[in-house]
This record gives C-alpha cells, sequence and structure tokens, in this order.
C-alpha cells in the first residue's frame, strides 16, 4: 500500500451534503432483502434442539426417533461438528456455542437441529429427540458467581493476570489492571470523596431483524450462504473453520441487515445451517425466532462495579479508582477489561486504577453492543463524578471541564492523547439552549460524557468505471448505517463528479479481498480510506487514459474537478475531457479503468461525547418519561451529516430503553423469563422525545478527510445522564440500571423512609 | 532503543515489570524482540496487541515505524460492537 492517509485539509464539494441513501427507497417499499427474505430452490427447514436447563451435563442425545421421522432429512449434534480449532480457544469456544458438546451451559444452549421439509415436521423432529441430562447446580448473578460457593461453570478455568498463580479453578477467567500515579496518596490529598456500588443488568442488543440464514453445500464441497452479518467475510473464516473447508470454497453474501450493534459479529447458528446442509445433500434455510434470539444469540455483560473518586475544594479531582465486574456467559471474555480501560478515559487524572473482572455466569455468551462495555463504566463514573460536583458546590458540567482530558493529558488507559474533542464537545453543552431551559415539578436534568476506541483495520475496495462514465463502488464493509451512501460522497469527492454517478454495493466475499467487519465504528472511517485510495488509482488511470487520447505525456495531465486538464503552454489549446469522455473511448485506450484499493485502516481517532437529558418521575408509579434529550458528540468530519446524526439519535434511543426498562429476568431455576419484545421492553417511537443533535468536526489527523467513527460512542453516556436526570428529579441517587418504575418506586420509599 | 510500557496483566509475563527497553524500528520488530527477551509473552502477541504510538492506536500495522523518543504503550487487543 502507498497510500499517504495524513488529514490535508481539503475544501469539500460532496462530502457534507445530504443526498438520500441509495437503499432507501428499496427499505421503505418492502424490497430489499433480508436475511430471512431469500429462498432457494429445493430448500429445507431448519430447527435448533434447546436446552431447558441452566446447567446440565449432556450424558446421551438419542436422534433416532427423529431421523425416522417422515419429512426429516438432517439431526446433527455436536459429533457433526468435529473440533477442527486446532488449540484456538476463542474459535472453541463459538464451537460450543453452536452445539454444546459435553454439557449445556445456559437455557437456550443448543443441544442438536434438524432439517426437514416444512416448519411443522420440523418441530415434530425437536421433540422426538431425547437428551439425557444430568442437571448441575447454576449461577447466573455476576456477584453470587464470584461467591467462593458459587458452583463451577468450569473446572479447567483459572483466574490469568494474578501476581500469583491460583491454585483452585473459578469463575473469573481474568484480572486485568490499568492506571497510573499512586491512588492511595490522592486519596489522601482529596477534601470530598464519594464512593459508591453500582449495578447494570444485561440487556440485548434488541436488533428487530432475527438471526437468519439459508446454506447450500454442494456434493462437490463447494458451499454458499446467505446470511445477515456484520461481517461476511470474518463468518466466512468462522464457517469455514469450523467445517473443515477453504475458505475459497464457501461463498458469503451479505443480505441487508436490520440491525446488528455487534450482535452479528461471529457466527450462532450458520455452521448449524451448513452442517444440516451438508448431511441432508439440499439447502437449509434457518431463521431464529424471536425466543431464541432472546436466549440463545448473545446480549451484553450484566456488571457490578465499585467507584471511588476524591477531589479537593477547588474542584480538582485528586483520585479515582474502580472494580469492575463483568459477566461473559460461560465462555472467557475480555468484557471487564474494556470497561476499566474506558471508566475514566475522559478525565485528567493524576492518580487513576482500574480493575476488571471477567465473570463466567449460566447464560448466553456475552457479545459485543455498541462500545461494548463502557456504557456501564460510564454509568458508574459519571454518577459518582455528578454527585461529587454536587458534593463540592461546582456545576457539574464546569466540574467536568476543570477535569477534562485534552490534548496531551495521558489517557486512563496509558497512552497521552493527540487532538480530542471531550473539552469541545462539554463546552457545546455548556451553551447549549437546553441547558438553560426551565424544568417543571418532578422533572430532573441530567449529563454525562462517554468515551469509545474507534477501530480500523483489514479493508479492501473495487471501484470501476462503466463505460458510460457511470461508477460501481464495491466495498466489503456491510452497510448498517447508511455507508453505502456515504462512501458514494467519498468517490464523487475524489473523482469530482456527481454523487447521483456512483453506485455502491456490498460485494459477496468471492469477489473481493478480505475485509474486517463493521464493528468498532470502522464502517465509514475505513472503507472511506479505501475508496479514496481506490478512486486516486482510478484517476492515475484516468490521466494515463487521457495523455494517450491527446497523444501528449502523462506528466501534463492533471485531474481537476471531473476532468483531465493538460498543462504547459504547448497544451493550451486542448480542451478538457471529462470523466465521461474518457470513459467512452477506454476500449480503445487499453480496456477498462478501475482502481482498487488494499490497506488497513489504523489510526481511528478515539471519539468522545456529551449527553444533556431532561426526565419526568411519576412519585406515585415511578414511570419516567424522557422529555428532552441532546447530543453532542464529535465525527471528525461528518461525510453525511443525516446519518451520522442518525448513528447519534440511534445510540440515545438503545440507551434510553437500557436505562428505563431493558433488562433479562431469570427465575431460580435459571431461565430466562422474558424472552419476547413484550416482556422484554425496548423502547418505541411514543417512549421518546424528539433527539437533538450536535455535531463537532475535530479532525482525526490519521484520515484524509478527518473522519472518525460515530456509530458506537452515542451509546456511552446514556445510561450516566438518564441516571443523574432521574436521580435529580426524585431526590434519590439511583445505583441499579434499569431504573424500571419498582425499582425506582423503591428508592424514593426508602429515601422517605430513612 | 524505544521504551515500551506494558498494561497490568503483561507486565506479570515480563517478570513485572511496566515498561522494558528494546533495540526495534516498527512495530514487527518489536514485537520479535518481545517474544525473544520475554517468552511468555509470545502467546498474547498471537492472540493480538495494539500498539500504541504517541497516542495513536495500531492493531495490524506491522510496518509501522517507532520513532525514536516515542510514547509507545501496548494495548489490549479489543472487540468493538
Amino acid at each position: 500500500m502507498n497510500f499517504d492517509p495524513r488529514f490535508s485539509g481539503r475544501k469539500f464539494a460532496s462530502v457534507g451534503t445530504r443526498p438520500i441513501r441509495p437503499d432507501g427507497v428499496d427499505k421503505v417499499t418492502g424490497r430489499a432483502r433480508y436475511g430471512a427474505d431469500f429462498n432457494m430452490a429445493g430448500q429445507l427447514v431448519g430447527r435448533v434442539l434447546r436446552s431447558p436447563h441452566a446447567h446440565a451435563k449432556i450424558r446421551k442425545i438419542d436422534t433416532s426417533k427423529a431421523e425416522a421421522l417422515a419429512g426429516v432429512k438432517a439431526v446433527i449434534t455436536a459429533a457433526d461438528l468435529p473440533d477442527l480449532t486446532d488449540g484456538d480457544a476463542a474459535m472453541y469456544d463459538i464451537l460450543d456455542n453452536c452445539l454444546a458438546r459435553t454439557k449445556a451451559l445456559y437455557d437456550g444452549h443448543a443441544v442438536a437441529a434438524v432439517a426437514a421439509v416444512d416448519a411443522h415436521t420440523a418441530r415434530q423432529a425437536l421433540k422426538l429427540i431425547e437428551v439425557d441430562y444430568e442437571v448441575l447446580p447454576h449461577v447466573t448473578d455476576v456477584d453470587e458467581a464470584m461467591a467462593h460457593h458459587a458452583p463451577l461453570i468450569n473446572d479447567t478455568v483459572f483466574t490469568e493476570g494474578l501476581e500469583e498463580k491460583p491454585v483452585k479453578p473459578s469463575n473469573v477467567t481474568k484480572r486485568s489492571q490499568f492506571g497510573h500515579g499512586d491512588v492511595h496518596q490522592g486519596f489522601g490529598h482529596a477534601d470530598f470523596i464519594v464512593e459508591r456500588s453500582f449495578k447494570t443488568e444485561q440487556t440485548h442488543q434488541g436488533y428487530i431483524e432475527p438471526h437468519a440464514c439459508v446454506a447450500s453445500v454442494s456434493s462437490d464441497g463447494t458451499a454458499e450462504l446467505w446470511v445477515c452479518t456484520q461481517g461476511h467475510f470474518v463468518y466466512r473464516q468462522h464457517c469455514a473453520q469450523l467445517l473443515g473447508m477453504e475458505a475459497s470454497k464457501l461463498r458469503v453474501t451479505s443480505s441487508e441487515i436490520g440491525g446488528g450493534f455487534g450482535g452479528k459479529t461471529h457466527v450462532w447458528a450458520e455452521p448449524v445451517a451448513l452442517a444440516l446442509s451438508r448431511k441432508a445433500g439440499r439447502p437449509v434455510k434457518l431463521v431464529m425466532t424471536r425466543d431464541e434470539v432472546f436466549r440463545a444469540s448473545g446480549p451484553t455483560s450484566a456488571t457490578s462495579i465499585d467507584v471511588k473518586i476524591g477531589a479537593r475544594k477547588d474542584g480538582t479531582i485528586t483520585a479515582a479508582e474502580a472494580t469492575l465486574r463483568y459477566s461473559s456467559g460461560p465462555y472467557a471474555g475480555a468484557w471487564a477489561e474494556v470497561g476499566a480501560m474506558t471508566a475514566f478515559a475522559c478525565y485528567k487524572l493524576d492518580n487513576v486504577k482500574t480493575v476488571g473482572y471477567e465473570v463466567l455466569v449460566n447464560r448466553p455468551k456475552t457479545a459485543a453492543y455498541r462500545a461494548p462495555s463502557a456504557p456501564m463504566a460510564a454509568f458508574a463514573v459519571e454518577s459518582a463524578v455528578d454527585e461529587l460536583a454536587k458534593e463540592l458546590g461546582i456545576d457539574p458540567v464546569e466540574f467536568r471541564i476543570r477535569n477534562a482530558a485534552q490534548e496531551g493529558t495521558q489517557s486512563s488507559y496509558g497512552p497521552v492523547y493527540g487532538p480530542i474533542g471531550i473539552g469541545p464537545t462539554l463546552e457545546a453543552a455548556k451553551n447549549h439552549a437546553h441547558m438553560k431551559a426551565p424544568l417543571k415539578k418532578n422533572q430532573g436534568r441530567g449529563m454525562a460524557c462517554g468515551f469509545w476506541f474507534n477501530f480500523g483495520g483489514q479493508t479492501c475496495t473495487d471501484l470501476n468505471i462503466g463505460m458510460d462514465g457511470s461508477v460501481s463502488l464495491a466495498v466489503g464493509t456491510v452497510d448498517v448505517g447508511g455507508s453505502r451512501a456515504s462512501l458514494s460522497l467519498v468517490a464523487a469527492e475524489e473523482l469530482g463528479i456527481d454523487y447521483s454517478q456512483v453506485k455502491a454495493i456490498v460485494a459477496d466475499t468471492s469477489s473481493l479481498g478480505y475485509n474486517d467487519m463493521t464493528d468498532g465504528s470502522r464502517g465509514t472511517f475505513s472503507s472511506s480510506m479505501a475508496t479514496i485510495s481506490a478512486a486516486r488509482n482510478a484517476i492515475k488511470t484516468l490521466r494515463e487514459r487521457a495523455a494517450q487520447m491527446w497523444d501528449i505525456s502523462v506528466d501534463d495531465v492533471a485531474w481537476e474537478q471531473g476532468h483531465a486538464v493538460a498543462k504547459g503552454e504547448k497544451h493550451g489549446n486542448l480542451g478538457k475531457l471529462s470523466l465521461k469522455e474518457i470513459a467512452a473511448q477506454s476500449g480503445k485506450t487499453g480496456g477498462p479503468i478501475a482502481g482498487h484499493s488494499e490497506l488497513v485502516a489504523d489510526g481511528a481517532g478515539v471519539s468522545f461525547a456529551t449527553h444533556i437529558c431532561d426526565v419526568e418521575v411519576d412519585p406515585e408509579t415511578g414511570a419516567t418519561r424522557v422529555i428532552r434529550y441532546t447530543v453532542v458528540q464529535d465525527a471528525g468530519k461528518a461525510v453525511h451529516p443525516t446519518y451520522v446524526e442518525g448513528q447519534y439519535q440511534g445510540g440515545a434511543a438503545q440507551g434510553i430503553g437500557w436505562a428505563l426498562n431493558e433488562e433479562y429476568i431469570y427465575g431460580k431455576d435459571g431461565r430466562l423469563q422474558n424472552a419476547g419484545f413484550l416482556d422484554y421492553r425496548i423502547p418505541v417511537c411514543s417512549d421518546l422525545p424528539m433527539i437533538d443533535t450536535q455535531i463537532l468536526e475535530i479532525p482525526n489527523p490519521n484520515h484524509p478527510y478527518g473522519v472518525r467513527g460515530v456509530g458506537e460512542t452515542s451509546i456511552v453516556p446514556p445510561l450516566a445522564a438518564i441516571a443523574n436526570a432521574v436521580s435529580n428529579a426524585a431526590g434519590v441517587r439511583m445505583t441499579h440500571i434499569p431504573m424500571s418504575p419498582p425499582r425506582i418506586l423503591a428508592a424514593i420509599e426508602a429515601e422517605r423512609e430513612g | 532503543m524505544v521504551e515500551v510500557t506494558l498494561w497490568g496483566a503483561l507486565a506479570a509475563t515480563a517478570g513485572g515489570q511496566s515498561k522494558v527497553e528494546v533495540e526495534a524500528k516498527d512495530i514487527r520488530e518489536l514485537f520479535r524482540k518481545l517474544a525473544e527477551q520475554y517468552p511468555g509473552l509470545e502467546p498474547w502477541i498471537d492472540r493480538g496487541i495494539a500498539v500504541a504510538i504517541d497516542g495513536t492506536i495500531y492493531r495490524d500495522t506491522w510496518s509501522k515505524e517507532l520513532p525514536q523518543g516515542a510514547e509507545i504503550f501496548l494495548l489490549p487487543r479489543l472487540a468493538g460492537g
């Protein structure tokens, strides 16, 4: 790769405008094809049998009766997916999660699957599979799982990261620690100290589209997979490895995606569908029900967090400390580690220490959820920061501004910051009209900050110029939030043509080089870099072709505003050549004109946001209504401002649901009691106010246009902003998320009773 | 010679040192030399480590140069959503 990613400070013609997205009409008219909208001739219906137990040894599975049922074409168990992971522990966990091997580790864990001619037969077949379980003691609570008497979920797990190697197995898979300075000394210099414990319950991303795929394995060993995913190249890798296939023989096509938010970043049922198809010799369609999505795909961690922050009377924080315990389901994770890294990232701290514990529980395998782990840490820290500001008698925004990290600050997770946007988002919030609006009885205002890292990664893009001068852009990052529009704008910007001349698609895995998935807010950041590079390569060819058409040296040809321009006095009589004119002659000047790019988009800039929230709490019922909400966030450069605003609003909306209502509720039997949208309440339109947004643009020095990722940071502050608002409205500090009506009512009553 | 700061869990595999000195010109050489000097680090490197150079986090660019005097931190390679 010979590409200079540095920010150039150029003026834009297309970038920053708001054209209609290319996938918009199909989506609003129902033509867009999602995971479950694909069908193949002769396809079978796949169904999965799931454990009713939270923790049980699988003694035996008898599939003979199911196999004998007319219409059943294949029945599989873990024996049909042998372990090919070659010591890769993370892949082994994914394999075991797809089909339990020796133990069912949570209510909903897949134990067998069938493919039949129709759904009725498939359901009947599931009932005929006999599983002999030995039920084991279970634990679903993160704190209880850390207790000495807790049932062990995996007796081969010994805690990593301890100074002394442990001699006994534990449900804690890892301890991690970050920070600098001396917190003990720092607290000694504090005039006020706030110390509190917080809990957040497990939530699901709540994507509207369930996991769905159609798998077709041919007798020659090649296969196709049509699937809703955030990363079809990653799904290809996972499936090929787990089924013992060569990656090139498995073609994966990503459908439109009805939400992922981190939950569609690794495989859940796709290897099962492929294994069924391989055994049956026919295509198999497998669509999860909503019940299955809740019970058996990956929600976020439940957490238990202790925070201690001290400050001098002048409002300077002297020390900050947090202990974070995050559940990871029954498999090892690094979720508390991320929480420990992000917890105090907004602040300039001389003395800071965070410790994270990864905890196994009998719940579904934890998956990423939009800025994974950061919202819970921010809830705990920003609640304590707010309380400390109150103790000090300093305005909460002013207190945060006084302690905000800035360029040159050593971050709480280690490195020194470059140019960052926490200060500007706080200043913008301070000056926002929302902060000055009057509040009525039972209403409260809260604000909070949030941080997220953002990633780049491997990216490959093709830009093809048709003979009519139109441009096809093939990208490999799944479009989860309007990236086909933003990437078309970038191609138009570089080539100097109109947005309407560019058509972007998400190419399948056989048509393009490997791409990392759309996670870490990397879609537009990474693929725009690759698009710029591909367009510049195409421009080089366009200049060469123009030179041929003019019969002059390519060194005398420049590219300006969509045209080849001959430079130098001797070429003064040559008119410009448009992209269209050059493309029309391409057959005679060397063939098709295209630009290709493969690169690693590294150097994604970190991102900050500040949110302001007003709520009204009914003291009789504990019900909360969000009445006003404002998001201020740094985008680096908003390529398509409407879709940046959409990301800001979407993160806030999900955060509102998480803060006020959403939670996994388990019975004493370890079974999930609310696996459906009737009992697991995500916000609907009538629950939400118009969410105002303010985009700040502090350029990322490591992107030609200054772009930063924007997709995740917006979900980091809401839990805390809403908790601060509810605490102010109800007159009692809320420490447990979600702040559902019963929980708020109990807190108000406890406060009354003293 | 560059000075590299290790995060907590990683320091334990380097004999408890949170800062180590390595003769390396780029990320590739840094990983190779670290694995040679501290064999306990190798599995971590194989699983994936990010390198922050003067505050910018690099996850995948082996060829990224390590300027003399630069602030270099090793960080866990994180998942995104």
